[in-house]
């Protein structure tokens, strides 16, 4: 039976979807701990160590991509920048991560991290107080991210800055941030970043067991993101959303405020893209400016075009997908690679447009969906 | 002679509003008062300064100078489109704007009397009452049985429709019909006429219409607009006849 017109809510949150999303969350939590310590190394199903913080790292490029879905897919804010948040958060993972280090660095001083001590540094700045704790740090991985979105958001959408020219000055950030975090006297590492780490939380980030921890959390992050998403853009405002997407100054003539609806997911994408960041860093053991560069930011878009705009579980496909292509091309022919991935870019925008899930789902949703335009987001 | 501040009865007042953009005068010190529980039809040629008029009241475009107050006290000139609208001032643009990707009954969901606030949008429900409402008024627009479907697959004229429904739902005080008939046939240009006639009961309208046989069949007093200010103001008769209107307008 359809569900009742304006019933979006009640058929996202049916039995259907939940026995889906927990099978899902089953096979990912407990097929690669099961796979990777107890089946023998030996067995042709055994998932070598090394895979477990790959298939991490995948989960939080989902988390990225999922948060990017939601402004870019619902809200139409196309952010070529949405890096600049994640690396955020990354970085204040990788403080707490070498302010951890402790003595165990190549200067073995119990204050300063190693790159400190190199440019002769003497005593920690400001911004590195509270790195040690990793309760304060984790707000900051949150915080610092979710800070730049709303003021950097409040100024352009106030503004109504729109389409292209956002995506434009997203663009602007992210470069702008790279250059600041390859600087020395920014006290962030530099061009090196942040790497070398021991431990977190008290266990050692090369165990087996932390990294099949922090694959567990990415998981569970993705998930929570997941049904956070799902959440808003089923509810009434996500329907604002839509519809101020497709018409926003009609949305306005309606009486509801554009700009703190744009910036409420805006930032709420942002806190989401630096917690995914904060869990990549541990995984795959380094941060530099290099995760600030504009085509990083550019790639997540491709990602999220490729599984299907506004359809979240896109986000997550294309996400995964793309990048095991990329591990796999990358290896077996690397020149390859971003020609594959320019030419993935162009396929999907001309020929399948609602990407891989909107070509699966097509003949489901062929009731609601069948000839209703493409979302307006095209603009940008 | 009116003056300004509150002491106008009128629900809104224009006051020697003048626009201008480039140097071209759109409205050229323009005052126009709608009383209470009027219907009121602009008429003017192309360029007269009807939408801009629209702009201005809906908070679109600030006026570079003049008066616009909405029920004797709120200053139009200085809110924005969202308070405005949250005033009781709605508007239906000269093109049908609906809501393509979401259906009929979403359009008119979003378009209830309700709280606007992003956080209380975030956690609304709709309960049976307000069901009933959007009901009541799919059935007024006669747009019931398409209630499931996505706007974006409506008529022309449907589209009107469900934008009038979209007003009608909220219960405003003030609606402003930019040209609710364009392109539709003279069948649809007929009910409405008649829609509006009924809508008008229990509020004020202003429409602006090119139709002069729409016009006509409103029956309400017509304001015409020249070049940005008023030409002539009265029955359809009395501007029918008018010599000047003649000229600019009627006789073309």
């Amino acid at each position: 039976m359809p569900a009742l017109p304006g019933d979006r809510h009640k058929s996202a949150w049916s039995l259907g979807f939940w026995a889906s999303f927990a099978a899902c969350g089953m096979v990912l939590v407990l097929a690669v701990p099961v796979l990777n310590f107890w089946v023998p190394p030996d067995f042709p199903a055994a998932l070598p160590d090394y895979l477990v913080p790959l298939l991490g790292k995948y989960l939080c490029y989902a988390l990225l991509a999922l948060s990017l879905d939601l402004i870019w897919g619902y809200a139409g804010i196309l952010s070529l920048g949405h890096g600049a948040f994640f690396a955020l958060g990354g970085y204040c993972m990788g403080m707490y991560l070498m302010r951890q280090i402790g003595t165990r660095g190549v200067y073995g001083n119990p204050l300063l991290p190693d790159f400190m001590v190199f440019l002769n540094w003497k005593e920690l700045p400001w911004f590195w107080w509270g790195f040690d704790h990793f309760a304060y740090a984790a707000a900051m991985m949150v915080v610092v991210p979710g800070l730049l979105a709303l003021v950097f958001g409040w100024l352009a959408f106030r503004s109504r800055v729109t389409g292209v020219y956002l995506s434009i000055i997203t663009q602007a950030m992210t470069y702008a941030l790279m250059l600041a975090f390859f600087r020395n006297d920014m006290g962030f590492g530099g061009n090196n970043g942040m790497t070398d780490y021991k431990d977190i939380l008290g266990w050692d980030v090369h165990q087996p067991s932390t990294r099949l921890g922090l694959y567990i959390a990415s998981v569970l992050a993705l998930g929570l993101g997941y049904l956070l998403c799902r959440y808003i853009t089923a509810s009434k405002l996500g329907r604002v959303l839509l519809a101020l997407r497709d018409a926003e100054s009609r949305v306005r003539f309606l009486g509801y405020s554009v700009t703190n609806a744009k910036l409420f997911v805006f930032t709420l994408s942002a806190v989401l893209a630096g917690i995914a960041g904060a869990l990549y860093v541990p995984q795959v053991g380094i941060i530099n400016p290099s995760e600030f560069s504009p085509g990083n930011s550019i790639e997540v878009a491709i990602w999220v075009s490729v599984g299907g705009r506004g359809t979240l579980v896109g986000a997550i496909v294309g996400a995964v997908l793309v990048n095991s292509a990329k591990t796999w091309l990358t290896g077996a022919a690397p020149e390859t690679w971003l020609f594959v991935l320019g030419a993935l870019f162009i396929l999907t925008t001309l020929v399948f447009p609602r990407g891989i899930v909107g070509l699966l789902w097509r003949p489901i949703r062929i009731r609601a969906q069948a000839a209703a335009p493409l979302p307006a987001g095209e603009q940008a | 002679m009116k003056t300004a501040t509150p002491l106008t009865e009128a629900l809104l007042y224009l006051n020697g509003v003048t626009v201008s953009f480039d140097g071209f005068k759109a409205l050229n010190d323009l005052s126009l008062i709608v009383e209470t529980g009027e219907l009121r039809t602009i008429i003017g040629p192309n360029g007269a300064g009807k939408t801009t008029m629209m702009d201005v009241v809906t908070g679109k475009t600030r006026p570079d100078s003049g008066e616009v107050f909405f029920r004797g006290t709120a200053d139009l000139s200085r809110l924005d489109e969202a308070e405005i609208a949250n005033l009781g001032i709605g508007r239906k643009f000269q093109r049908p704007t609906v809501f393509e990707n979401l259906t009929v009954f979403e359009n008119l969901e979003l378009s209830l009397a309700d709280s606007r606030g992003t956080w209380r949008t975030l956690f609304a429900h709709l309960n049976p009452a307000r069901r009933d409402r959007i009901d009541a008024t799919l059935a007024r627009i006669g747009l019931a049985e398409r209630s499931g479907q996505p706007a974006g697959l409506l008529s022309h004229g449907q589209k009107q429709w469900l934008e009038i429904g979209m007003l009608l739902i909220h219960d405003r005080t003030l609606l402003l019909l930019d040209e609710p008939v364009a392109g539709m046939t003279d069948r649809e240009t007929e009910e409405t006429a008649g829609l509006i006639l009924d809508l008008a009961k229990d509020r004020t309208i202003v429409v602006v219409e090119h139709d002069m046989a729409f016009v006509r069949s409103l029956g309400a007093r017509v304001t015409v607009l020249h070049e940005g200010s008023v030409l002539a103001e009265g029955s359809v008769d009395h501007v029918q006849n008018h010599p000047r209107v003649i000229e600019v307008y009627l006789g073309r």
